[in-house]
């Protein structure tokens, strides 16, 4: 008999003091949120290593700290070519998108995109892109949420799902990037100490080495679970989802949006250097965790619990640390959900109010005022169409949207933003066309692809063979973008080239006058 | 065109190479990965010691293949790119 779904008095008290806590740094925040400036960038004040931090709690979401230790505790060695996917990314950051991004835009990454384009055409694309993968990616949370919750605190779907809305929206609200990056900070280091801890109490247990509870694990159930399993059953399938992992990372909203609030772009790639330690580390961590539950909770006890695996890390922490550790443990798991949608709803509102309103509505002449006004009214929206999405994707099978976003990401939002800062003939009309095409052909082969088409419709069959498009749509997008771009020639963003190249390495202050 | 836009140029093209350079390397260790695992699986099965397969090795060294790679950028950008640009900052700020 676990203790799952009983209120769980360590929980409770653990989580009420994180929401707090959470919420003591907001009201700190809130009172130094007084420009655009703070609400979007934190002021542009947070140091590498904090920004590292917040980097590991916006990309670490529940679904890495308990799916993934779930599939490795399920299905062994093919679990972590999850943990492995979701790292390769953050070089890819690292090379191509940190440094150029803090030293073109301001906000979101659409001032990248269209720094020397057009800017009207260019921010209705790039605002559709960004809301289709905050959206997807905010359903997945909320629903994991409303799941995680009923099953962690025993508390009902719908309470759980509207809790989660409205602290998130507080976060967001008042403190705006500030909080929001605190609130990750604060996350990020309690999910790290939560897995060191775990992984400690595990490896304790096999005189310290992970070896030794690797050749436990293939005792008890075969060499099988060390070596590729049915996982990846069709290889471009997985080709695709790796490419569409490792690129989606460098084209997700609130992920790109981090490196706003650094000062410069040293400071930008001092963030990404951190991030990746941290995100490695916790990922190597995985492997640790979701052998030690198969070896010490067993398969068949972790199934019985919740069929996808995800309560093998809670299920371990009872099973090594007792009921008060399970406790700290569920409460992680609900900070965390809390923290990723905090930094997804700033990162879509600030495409409904900086992009869509400022920069296209009004054609960037709005006051500090208004700008921070529309922000606040953006955020408030976007916080109840997630409370009203989670309700009402209640019970569906979400787990392919994580997916889906990462696929949208890495199709609308990457070649479009590594095309405008590399390539001195890109043009609005390429841009325009290679976010849309990216988007469109994104969502269009998912609902095509076996995962709708076979696991929701209950077709026999699909007529798209993979599971992620990635493959397909991210070629694709740099076509499209490309082509469009040779055909439709613009002189004017070819000439504004040397600009970019300008800001690029030298920051704002560059060789020649800003324009 | 003055030598300090040439200057820049150079700096442009040495970042897009070693990014381009680097990247690609993250890629073809990262697919090299993917690829094995979905064609060589018994090699990856194969146990060098009891408890470690060759698969578990190789996916712990992509991760560490990873963060070498970003030190070897990190350890250029902060000492060569930075230096130029300082360079080329103060040079335009004195032609000013």
């Amino acid at each position: 008999m676990s203790g799952l779904g009983q209120p769980n008095p360590v929980a409770i008290a653990c989580f009420f003091a994180f929401v707090a806590v959470t919420l003591g740094i907001t009201y700190w925040a809130a009172r130094r949120t007084r420009s655009t400036e703070h609400f979007y960038a934190a002021g542009r004040s947070v140091t590498g290593l904090q920004n590292g931090l917040a980097l590991a709690g916006d990309y670490m979401s529940a679904a890495s700290f308990l799916g993934i230790a779930g599939l490795v505790a399920l299905s062994g060695f093919d679990g972590l070519i999850y943990s492995i996917g979701f790292l390769v990314g953050w070089p890819i950051v690292m090379f191509l998108i940190a440094e150029p991004l803090r030293n073109l835009g301001r906000y979101t990454f659409a001032d990248v995109v269209a720094f020397r384009l057009r800017q009207r055409p260019v921010r209705i694309a790039a605002a559709f892109g960004t809301l289709a993968v905050v959206c997807f990616y905010l359903i997945a949370q909320m629903v994991g949420a409303g799941n995680l919750i009923r099953l962690l605190f025993g508390m009902s779907y719908e309470s759980a799902v509207a809790i989660v809305g409205l602290v998130m929206l507080a976060y967001v609200l008042f403190g705006g990037m500030l909080a929001t990056t605190w609130v990750q900070i604060v996350k990020a280091v309690l999910l790290m100490t939560g897995a060191f801890l775990l992984a400690l109490l595990v490896l304790q247990r096999f005189g310290w080495s992970p070896l030794v509870l690797f050749a436990a694990a293939a005792q008890r159930y075969g060499d099988a679970v060390l070596a590729p399993g049915q996982l990846v059953s069709n290889p471009w399938d997985a080709v695709s989802l790796g490419l569409a992992l490792m690129l989606g990372t460098a084209g997700l909203p609130h992920i790109l949006m981090r490196f706003y609030t650094v000062p410069d772009a040293r400071t930008a790639r001092t963030s990404v250097s951190w991030a990746t330690a941290f995100i490695g580390v916790f990922y190597l961590l995985t492997f640790v965790l979701g052998f030690g539950a198969m070896v010490l909770v067993g398969r068949d006890a972790i199934s019985a619990e919740d069929a996808g695996g995800n309560m093998a890390a809670p299920l371990l922490a009872q099973t090594v640390g007792g009921t008060g550790f399970l406790g700290f443990i569920a409460a992680v798991a609900f900070a965390t959900i809390l923290a990723v949608v905090a930094g997804l709803t700033l990162s879509g509102a600030a495409a409904l109010s900086h992009d869509l309103w400022v920069n296209v509505v009004r054609g960037a002449h709005a006051s500090e005022q208004e700008q921070l006004r529309v922000a606040r009214v953006a955020t408030v929206v976007l916080g109840l169409l997630s409370i009203g999405l989670g309700i009402a994707f209640k019970g569906q099978n979400v787990a392919y949207m994580v997916g889906l976003a990462f696929a949208i990401a890495a199709s609308a939002n990457f070649p479009a933003l590594v095309m405008s800062v590399f390539w001195r003939r890109f043009t609005t009309a390429g841009a325009q066309a290679s976010m849309l095409v990216g988007t469109t052909s994104a969502l269009l082969l998912i609902y095509l692809s076996p995962t709708i088409q076979v696991g929701i419709l209950g077709h026999p069959s699909a007529p798209f063979p993979w599971r992620n498009p990635g493959l397909v749509t991210i070629p694709l997008a740099f076509l499209v973008g490309a082509g469009v771009s040779l055909l439709f020639p613009e002189r004017e963003a070819a000439e504004r080239f040397a600009e970019v190249e300008d800001r690029v390495h030298l920051g704002p202050e560059g060789l020649t006058e800003p324009s | 065109m003055t030598e300090s836009r040439r200057a820049l140029e150079a700096l442009a093209r040495a970042q897009w190479r070693l990014a381009l350079t680097l990247s690609a390397a993250m890629m073809f260790v990262y697919f090299g990965f993917i690829l094995l695992v979905a064609f060589a699986k018994p090699l990856l099965g194969t146990l060098l010691v009891p408890g470690l397969s060759l698969g578990t090795l190789l996916g712990a060294l992509v991760i560490l293949t990873a963060w070498a790679l970003i030190w070897i950028y990190v350890r250029w950008a902060n000492s060569h790119y930075d230096d130029t640009v300082r360079s080329l900052k103060d040079g335009s700020r004195g032609s000013r």
